[in-house]
């Protein structure tokens, strides 16, 4: 059966190297090289989305950066988000050439994906209309902004399986006023990163044969 | 004269946000070359310069909303 998909772990990884093995995976990906999904961590870090209101940062910069957490402009859409160790990032590099080229139906299947997942762990998620991202009651879990160039994504999930959630009190998450949540905090347990990362693997399986 | 035309982005998308301009006015540009970002429901989409030439003009600057379909601006032939 011919593979569609690569799946690699990058493990904890600097955001702004990252970011640069993303590029690199999305042009071998407009090459012609089949979808990657990639799993990562980085260590703390604020990503400014292009649509960033400053007013989302709620101390200044070097205040910030004295927590040792650096801050980023990213090229996403979206507001400014948190990632930190014990956040499961999930890049898929998506040829959409081939899944539809269709932004509005590609992040409602990210959504989809994200509910399906902390289902199986348990929580009841949903994702609300007009703001993305994934939410349990009225604490966001999971984020999501994506970049596309010549229809392949970059960029993706934030999904808080065990993250240190006193990190969001830097920020208005995604610009909003919410207070974030964990997989860990909602179970009262710690949650297996790899069963997890199983879990995502089988339902992008799913959606994106 | 070839137009920079905001591209359908899938269905019941009608308008985006151009959140940048790569080049400026006046500026050379080459086919391909990734010329803007338009944003639309937490995607940013990158626009690539569809003829060399140089950018003669912005239509729809930074921050402002585009229409699917209307011009963003145009590449002079040099």
């Amino acid at each position: 059966m011919k593979q569609n998909m690569i799946v690699e772990d990058w493990g904890l990884v600097d955001y702004a190297e990252g970011y640069d093995r993303q590029r690199q995976c999305v042009q071998r990906v407009i090459e012609g090289a089949v979808d990657h999904l990639i799993f990562c961590e980085h260590p703390p870090v604020l990503t400014l989305g292009r649509m960033t209101n400053p007013d989302s940062l709620l101390y200044q910069r070097h205040d910030i950066e004295e927590r040792g957490v650096t801050i980023i402009n990213v090229d996403r859409g979206g507001d400014v988000t948190l990632h930190a160790p014990g956040q499961l990032i999930v890049y898929p590099i998506f040829n959409l050439n081939k899944h539809g080229k269709d932004l509005k139906a590609y992040m409602e299947k990210l959504e989809e994906v994200a509910v399906d997942l902390l289902k199986n762990f348990g929580i009841l998620a949903i994702s609300i209309s007009g703001q993305r991202g994934v939410f349990v009651g009225d604490d966001k879990i999971i984020s999501i902004g994506v970049g596309v160039r010549k229809w392949v994504t970059y960029h993706g999930l934030g999904i808080n399986v065990a993250t240190d959630l006193s990190l969001f009190n830097l920020i208005k998450p995604c610009g909003l006023n919410v207070c974030m949540t964990s997989m860990q905090k909602l179970k009262g347990h710690p949650v297996s990163m790899k069963d997890v990362k199983a879990k995502v693997v089988e339902l992008f399986q799913k959606r994106f044969l | 004269m070839t137009k920079i035309i905001l591209p359908e982005l899938g269905e019941g998308i009608t308008q985006a946000t151009i959140a940048c301009w790569h080049a400026k006015v006046d500026e050379d540009v080459v086919a391909g070359q990734e010329i803007c970002e338009a944003v639309t429901d937490k995607a940013s989409f990158v626009i690539e310069a569809p003829a060399p030439g140089k950018l003669k003009s912005i239509f729809v600057n930074e921050g402002q909303v585009g229409l699917v379909g209307g011009t963003l601006g145009t590449i002079e032939s040099i």
